[in-house]
This record gives C-alpha cells, structure tokens and sequence, in this order.
C-alpha cells in the first residue's frame, strides 16, 4: 500500500514534455514500434551497407539475370549483371536522402506559408491560399516531370520537384492550426505582455501547432519516396546514381523472364513506405490529444 | 501631481455587420499611482473592451478608438507605435485573464514563461531570469518554488494557474496592473487567496490595479474608487463606500441589491433574491442619444428616451449619469 502511494507520488512530482508523454504513448504501440525498427533497418542499410558490401553499383561483376543466391551474389544480377544487392544498398541511400530532403523543404515551404496565412489573416490569407489552392489543382507527376525535365535529372533538382509539388497539404494543416490556437486565450495573453509577432508565431503559436505537422511531415517522406520512385522510373532521375524507380524501370523489359529483378527493389520500396505509413499513424495516435489515456 | 493613467472622451468603434457601433463611448476616467479602481457591470458593457483600449490590443481589423485619448504619464497610447507599445506591454501595464485554465502555453514549462517575459523586457540571462523567476513564484505564496518551476501548466491547478499568471504579469514590476475578472473561474475560497494575493503585492509593488469584475464584494474589499459602466458608458463613479452606501443611479442601485445575503441563522426569512429584468441592449443600438437603461429602469420617462443623461458630478467626485438621480436615494 505504501509503496503504490510513493510511486504515485514520484510520478505526479516527475514533469513531462507534452512530446515525452507523446513518446511514452508512442512505444506501447506495437504496429507503430515494427515500423520504426524496420525503418532504422532501412537507414542503416542505407548508410552503412555500402560501406560494409563495397563495390561500384555499375560495374559488371557476373553473367545477366542470375537469380538470386548463385555465385554468393546474394540477391542475382540484372540484365547487365550488375549485382543487384549492391544496388539496393545503394539505392536505399538515395531513396531515404531524397525522402528526408523533400520532406524537409514540403515543411518548410508549407509552414511558412500557412503561419503567415492563418497568422496575419486578411490580404495576406487571400493572397497565399489561392497560390497553394493553385498548387494544389496541378496534376503533381506532370508538374515536377516539367520541373525536371526544364532543369535537369540531378538529386536536388528531383528533391526539389518533389517539395515544390507537396507543400500545399502541409499549408492547409498549419492555417488550420494556427487559425485555431491565434483565438486562445494564451495568444491573448502572450501579446499582452508584450510578445512581439514574430515570437507569437515561432515560440508561442507553432509549438503548440506542430502534432499534426509532424504527422503530416512523416508521412511526406513515404510519399516522396514513392513520388522519385515514379520519376526515376520514367527515367527523369540522375542517370549516374542508383535509386530503386530506376532499378525497376530499366529491368521492366524482362518482368516476364526474371521477375525477381524488378520484385526486389519493389518489395524495397514498399516495406520502406508501409514502415512510414505505420510510424506515422502511429505518431498521430501519439500527438493526438484526444486518444491518449490519462 | 497628474494621475497615471488619465482616459479622456474615449470612444472606441466595433465594425459589425450593420455598419459600426460604439462599445465604449465617451468615457473619461483617471488612475492615480497606487490606487485601485474597479470596473463594473453586466457582461457586454465593455469593461473587457476598455482594458483592451489600454494595452493597444483592440481585435485587429473589427474595433479602433475614434475619439478621446489615454495618457499613460503624459504620453498618448491611442497614438503611440507598434513598438512602443511592445514595450510598454507586460513592463509598464501587464494584464490578467478571466480563465487560468487556458492562458498560460501548454507546451512551455512555467518558469520559462516567466523567464520569457524578464528576458523580452529586462534584459536578463537565461540563469538570471531563471532565479527571478523562483523568486516570482515564492510571491505568489506558491509551495516549494524551486521545485515546481519546471512544471508543465497541466500539472496545476486553476488557482495555481491564476498565481503564475500573476507572477507573469507583476515580473517586471509594473506600474499598472489590470485584472480581468480574475477570479470568475475560481472557487470560492480560492478567490480571496487571490485578493489578497494582488492586493499585497500591489502595495509591495507599488502598482496601481484596475480590477474588472461584477462581484461586489470584491469592489468592497479590493478598490478604493468604482466605475459603473452599462452599455459602453460610464454611468456611475466614485468612492467606493459612497458609491454602495449611496446608489445614484438606479442601475448601481439593481446591481447592488442583487448579491445575495448570507443569513445569520438558516431560520431567519429569506429575503427574495432581487433581479435586474430584461438584458443589455444589443451593440446596435449603443450610439443611441438616449439613456440606454431606461428600457430596464423603473424610473424612465420619456426624458430618458429622448435625450442621453450625462454624468453629473457630486462631492468627492461621486458622478452618475441620471435623470433622475434626486429619485434613486
């Protein structure tokens, strides 16, 4: 009896982060815990597997389309017999840089943008969500196709293709955001002790905005890997790095014959993106207020 | 010696759909240093208005002051900058809220949130800040500060809430502090906590309080001076006791006879809980040169319809708005 009230005590005196109890929330989530694991799988194969299984993705190193396992080329060669292993590893390099960089700039354009719209109102608001409403009525493959195809196949050009055609939901969400919490009573009281502007935007309104921007932020590095996976398909992807699209849209000629090669780095890109979605919903149930026992 | 804080002629304008509408309108009222004044009436009077008025911080677009002028020491707030008045904001004239509940950030730690205000308008270090604010948190009769200024404002409790708001607004000393009802959300025994919680800090300080509230005993025991305001106007003010002892106005009159009375034994008769029938007029019919009670008042004639009362001094500066002020007493 007396040791329960002392663990209660400690835990009502112990103070927490909104973001710690979100955290805690976060791990009692199992589909959300396989999804972080099989992400950080994902990223150390992407980091450090190249340096552990060197080799030039590109050379030739056996005969073409020999299925998996012969010759101790773990995963077979494609149809230059090239091992397909080695491009994997690489391509997963490409495939979580790019994600994290175009995740990172849809943020970063969309919170700019929807704090300074639900933040100033009037003009401002008018002037910014008809941009974004603009584009977000754009078909988004055409777009950044056009984007590529103007300035080049480069990484950051792609990245770049990439956050510029994804930012608009991320606006959305933080006006919503900030259109909500500008009215609370705290906003009130913040300006009231003198707060200037910019610091009601960045340390007192955006704080409390970010659950669902950070919700919103992971699942656009899963659909940014998908986005370059469909560019690098159609080929509109730097010709001199290996990325998994590629893999499969230079090998889609012999699907029939050697499926594997095109299985393979399929199967990559959507245990990456499934591990994504979970991390991100499970995120969402952690940030959102509503679900978490108390 | 010239009042601190000295209102004249203020008008403030809110943009409604039917064109605009006078929420506050002609009033002139002065602040000395140290004192007290309280604020009173219905909700809609534009007590909360006023406050705003002071601190520059009038809904964006929708209310604006069209006449009239607030001198704090001598200078214009109505026409002082965006930067001026940043500065003047929570260092010279800070302000407390009606719900402890939601004004304090969720996400920051208390002590940051003092800190944060020390550091905007003093100048001090993260460490120095820190300290003070330990020190904000012991004065506000908060136990074992140093171990709960890292708290989360969840972790508290509304009267808590309500210290630490107090603690923010008094961080820099300031020489006004107003007081938006700050106690309407509180229990009971909580408020008088929180009375004498302001009202000694305010003589430690120094700072001279504008308390807005409807609760008579608090006016009774906080405020040397009171200001009746309905329907934007000022129609009542004076010295405190003047002013409960002796109604001028028979909206003071109303509101006065509707606190209830503890009885001294269960067994005494009840007297019947008195009321002030019908509502505040709607913000359309605010401008209206004629007295806007009269629709309420048992002494309306046509006079009141016809024709806006103006405040008519007495001793002691003991001024009503009335026709018929001889009537009320």
């Amino acid at each position: 009896m007396s040791v329960t009230r002392i663990n209660l005590q400690e835990e009502l005196q112990k103070p927490s982060h909104p973001f710690k109890e979100a955290w805690v929330m976060f791990r009692s989530n199992h589909s959300a815990m396989f999804g972080l694991i099989v992400l950080l799988i994902v990223i150390f194969a992407g980091v450090f597997g190249p340096v552990l299984y060197q080799g030039d993705p590109f050379d030739m190193v056996w005969a073409p389309f020999s299925p998996p396992g012969e010759e101790g080329y773990l995963l077979g060669t494609d149809y230059l017999g090239r091992d397909l292993l080695l491009m994997i590893l690489h391509g997963a390099r490409v495939s979580i840089a790019i994600g994290l960089a175009a995740a990172f700039l849809t943020v970063v354009i969309g919170i700019t943008i929807g704090a300074l719209a639900g933040f100033y109102r009037g003009w401002v608001e008018e002037v910014l969500m008809r941009i974004t409403e603009f584009f977000q009525v754009l078909p988004t493959l055409l777009f950044s196709m056009v984007i590529v195809a103007l300035f080049g196949a480069s990484l950051p050009i792609v990245t770049f293709a990439i956050g510029v055609v994804s930012w608009p939901p991320v606006a959305r969400i933080t006006r919503t955001e900030f259109l909500r919490i500008r009215e609370l009573e705290y906003v009130t009281a913040a300006r009231a002790s003198g707060v200037s502007n910019w610091k009601l935007i960045g340390r007192v309104i955006l704080p409390n905005a970010l659950p669902p921007i950070i919700v919103q932020a992971a699942l656009m590095v899963g659909s940014a890997i998908l986005f370059e996976a469909g560019l690098s398909f159609l080929g509109l992807t730097d010709p001199n790095i290996v990325s998994w699209g590629q893999i499969i849209g230079s090998n889609r000629q012999y699907i029939l014959d050697s499926s594997y090669i095109v299985t393979i780095p399929g199967l990559a890109i959507f245990i990456t993106v499934l591990a994504i979605s979970l991390v991100g919903d499970g995120l969402n149930d952690a940030l959102n207020p509503k679900l978490r026992k108390r | 010696m010239s009042p601190l804080l000295e209102i004249e002629n203020l008008r403030v304008e809110l943009t409604t759909r039917d064109g605009s509408a006078p929420v506050i309108d002609d009033l002139s009222f002065s602040l000395n240093a140290g004192e007290t004044v309280s604020f009173v009436g219905e909700s809609g009077c534009g007590k909360s208005m006023t406050a705003l008025a002071i601190l520059g911080l009038l809904p964006a677009g929708i209310g604006r002051v069209t006449r009239g002028s607030i001198k704090f020491n001598g200078e214009d707030l109505t026409k002082a900058s965006d930067a001026r008045m940043r500065e003047i904001r929570g260092n010279e004239i800070s302000m407390i809220f009606q719900e402890p509940m939601t004004s304090l950030n969720p996400v920051f730690t208390i002590g940051e949130q003092i800190a944060e205000v020390l550091r905007e308008h003093r100048d001090m270090n993260a460490a120095q800040a820190r300290s003070r604010a330990i020190e904000l948190l012991d004065a506000v009769r908060i136990p074992n500060a140093k171990g709960r200024v890292d708290d989360y404002p969840h972790q508290m409790s509304g009267g808590q809430r309500q210290r630490v708001m107090i603690a923010i607004a008094l961080a820099c000393e300031p020489k006004i502090l107003i007081a938006d009802e700050p106690t309407t959300a509180l229990d009971v025994t909580v408020q008088a906590q929180i009375f004498e919680l302001m009202r000694d800090l305010g003589r430690e300080f120094e700072t001279s309080i504008i308390l807005i509230t409807h609760d008579m005993g608090a006016v009774a025991e906080m405020a040397e001076r009171m200001l009746v305001m309905y329907a934007g106007r000022k129609v009542e003010a004076g010295p405190v006791d003047q002013v409960i002892d002796h109604p001028k106005h028979p909206y003071t009159k109303g509101l006065i006879s509707c606190v209830p009375h503890l009885l001294a034994e269960l067994t005494d008769e009840r007297p019947p809980l008195a009321e002030i029938g019908g509502i505040v007029p709607g913000l359309a019919e605010f401008g209206r040169n004629q007295c806007l009670y009269a629709a309420r008042c048992p002494l309306a004639d046509d006079k009141c319809l016809q024709e806006r009362p103006l405040p008519l001094a007495g001793k002691n500066g003991h001024e009503a708005a009335c026709w018929h002020v001889e009537k009320v007493s």
